[in-house]
């Protein structure tokens, strides 16, 4: 039995002027599903993160997420739909709270406006509490609680790490998309990070992942995609991506 | 301190006086009479002398000479400040709030004068410390908004007689609106160019309300605008009276101060707040992490008008006159000026920057004629040493290099 798709890319193409970034990427993450998207740098993977998320537009090609296209949707609608990503470089809220960086995650669930924080109502007080509440939760989930009052820009490179994964599991999500979430990890860091990539697709959080490290990849990812200079070049198994010629010869060179 | 050191550091204070001469000279010594060498070397000298002297007793103090003063005195303080944390900060506001409103039967016309600008002031710059400060988007023409509440309450008032109570509201809301046009077009816009842009509408405003004769009476101003009125107990029973007396206002705008600080507190420390501080650190993560940017700066751009359009209405109602002169850039500089200076972010730096930068130049009315260029010196040597700001921005959560 085929699982149902959750996110699917058909055709995606993508050209900044003269530089043609993705050329007909198709590709699906079936729900629950753990997949790769790994190639060589500058293959475009970052770019198929930007484009899911709604910060690029396609130049042709459709992604739909759940059944619903979302073109011309803007990213935090996106992320209302269900899609968290995690950045590259950490961009995090530097000057705020581990604990406030993931409260802000929270936005697009809640509704409280001005007045309700003027006048501070019952109502904007349940929620305020219940915002904390599910924020802690993520933070316990990462192992940060020791660390909720500690502002970002203090903590240690791994730490901050783990809180960008926080926060985007603070929205909530169906789909984690992860850009590289092991750069500049120690092994035994990569380690626990592989651990926690499982007990969040034990959540049932579909999850796609850019990665460099192959043993991260190859480790947990259920299936891999492979792109070099904006193109898939295979699409398969980890093992069979293994064994793929070009895929060797795109990393390897001839 | 090892004696390179201090040479290097003599060999700077040479360079600075040197320097120092060379600005002061031409500014006094170039006289339409010729070249005049004796005044400017005179001031100079006595400057050099003094600064040479400071400089001296701060390295003595660094090598550990005044030890024997300066420990117990640290010591003391530190003492002073444990007992001070210790009390809980509602006492202190208790405090400050009891001393605010006992304030008009110490002291006298002047002082009230003084401190209704005081308060005004407070209010606009904990207004554009919503947009500044929180949202950080730099705003050079928010005098504005307070051009559109003063307006806004004077009109209604003269032309329709409404009350002030009445048009409190509407100025904010007038204001409001002023802000929603101007943020609109800028919302895709950072940095210096938004900074550029607001400080043209902000003089485009300034402009209109010169020049629109036939609503705004341009620069000769509208008269005759009317105080707060309340009804109160008077001689056994309710009458309506005018606030139009100096006290009286005061209380008016020291209610409207704490309304605002009581808001802005709050909006700070909601999920509204934390998404014009999510904007501020990164707009690109923050609308990836669900945060609507663009209306949330809209927002932002609203909720700023409408304590500066408050702040307008009771101006207006203050000074019973407005006229376009009030709203020039120089207010709006000055309002900035006061969030940079007390700390961006900051409630209680905005106060303490309002108050250091209308009530001190009061205090030291003899110097007028120094005053800008003490405010310079002053504003350079913050920028330098406390580039936070007097009191900087502490977010809700109590911060872990603060808890033992």
């Amino acid at each position: 039995m085929a699982l149902m798709a959750i996110l699917e890319l058909s055709d995606i193409s993508v050209r900044f002027g003269g530089l043609q970034a993705l050329t007909d990427v198709s590709f699906r993450v079936s729900e629950g599903d753990i997949v790769g998207l790994i190639g060589p740098n500058g293959a475009g993977k970052t770019t198929v993160f930007n484009v899911i998320t709604g910060v690029y537009q396609t130049s042709s090609g459709q992604v739909s997420y759940d059944g619903r296209p979302l073109r011309a949707l803007r990213p935090h609608k996106i992320l209302a739909l269900g899609v968290a990503r995690t950045f590259q470089n950490i961009r995090l809220f530097q000057n705020m709270t581990a604990l406030e960086n993931v409260m802000v995650a929270q936005h697009s669930r809640t509704r409280e406006g001005v007045f309700g924080a003027i006048l501070r109502t019952r109502a904007q007080k349940r929620e305020e509490e219940r915002i904390r509440e599910k924020a802690m939760q993520a933070l316990v989930f990462m192992g940060l609680e020791d660390f909720a009052d500690e502002v970002a820009s203090n903590m240690a490179y791994g730490l901050q790490r783990r809180l960008e994964i926080a926060r985007a599991l603070g929205s909530d999500p169906q789909t984690l998309l992860l850009d590289e979430p092991a750069a500049g990890l120690n092994p035994a860091e990569s380690l626990e990070l592989m651990n926690t990539i499982g007990r969040i697709s034990e959540l049932g959080v579909s999850i796609l992942m850019v990665e460099h490290d192959m043993k991260v990849v190859m480790g947990i990812c259920r299936s891999i995609v492979v792109l070099d200079h904006g193109v898939m070049i295979a699409e398969g198994k980890p093992e069979e991506i293994q064994r793929d010629a070009r895929v060797i010869e795109a990393y390897l060179g001839q | 301190m090892t004696i390179p050191a201090s040479r290097k550091l003599w060999l700077g204070y040479a360079v600075a006086m040197l320097w120092l001469y060379v600005l002061l000279w031409p500014l006094i010594g170039i006289k339409p009479e010729g070249l005049e060498f004796a005044t400017s070397t005179e001031i100079w000298a006595k400057l050099a002398v003094v600064s040479a002297i400071l400089l001296a007793l701060w390295q003595l103090k660094q090598r550990g000479v005044f030890d024997f003063v300066s420990r117990p005195a640290q010591a003391a303080s530190q003492v002073f400040t444990k007992a001070a944390d210790r009390v809980p900060t509602w006492i202190w506001l208790v405090f400050v709030l009891a001393g605010a409103l006992v304030f008009p039967f110490l002291t006298e016309r002047y002082a009230h004068d003084v401190a209704i600008s005081v308060l005004v002031y407070i209010c606009l710059g904990l207004g554009l410390n919503v947009v500044v400060g929180m949202a950080g988007l730099l705003d050079l023409g928010y005098i504005a908004f307070y051009g559109v509440g003063a307006y806004t309450y004077a009109l209604l008032s003269v032309h329709f007689g409404l009350s002030f109570w009445l048009c409190l509201p509407l100025a904010g809301a007038f204001a409001a609106v002023a802000g929603c046009i101007i943020g609109y077009p800028t919302l895709r816009m950072r940095g210096d160019y938004l900074a550029i842009v607001t400080l043209g509408f902000g003089e485009i405003v300034r402009i209109v309300l010169n020049n629109w004769m036939s609503l705004t009476n341009g620069p000769n101003g509208i008269l005759g605008i009317k105080a707060p009125g309340v009804y109160w107990w008077q001689d056994g029973k309710v009458e309506h009276i005018w606030l139009g007396s100096l006290e009286q206002l005061y209380y008016v705008i020291l209610g409207l101060a704490v309304c605002t600080v009581v808001a802005v507190y709050r909006i700070n420390n909601s999920r509204i707040g934390r998404a014009f501080e999510a904007v501020r650190e990164d707009q690109t993560a923050a609308e990836l992490m669900g945060v609507n940017t663009l209306g949330i700066k809209l927002l932002a751009y609203a909720m700023g008008a409408i304590f500066g359009g408050l702040a307008g209405a009771f101006f207006a109602s203050r000074m019973r006159f407005v006229s376009p002169e009030s709203f020039t850039f120089i207010e709006s500089a000055m309002v900035l000026a006061m969030v940079v200076l007390g700390g961006m972010g900051s409630i209680p730096g905005v106060i303490l920057g309002a108050l250091a930068l209308i009530a001190l130049p009061e205090i030291f009315r003899g110097f007028e004629l120094y005053r800008m260029f003490v405010f310079g010196g002053v504003m350079a040597m913050m920028m330098l040493f406390r580039p936070k700001g007097l009191w900087p921005a502490k977010r809700m959560g109590v911060r872990s290099e603060e808890k033992d």
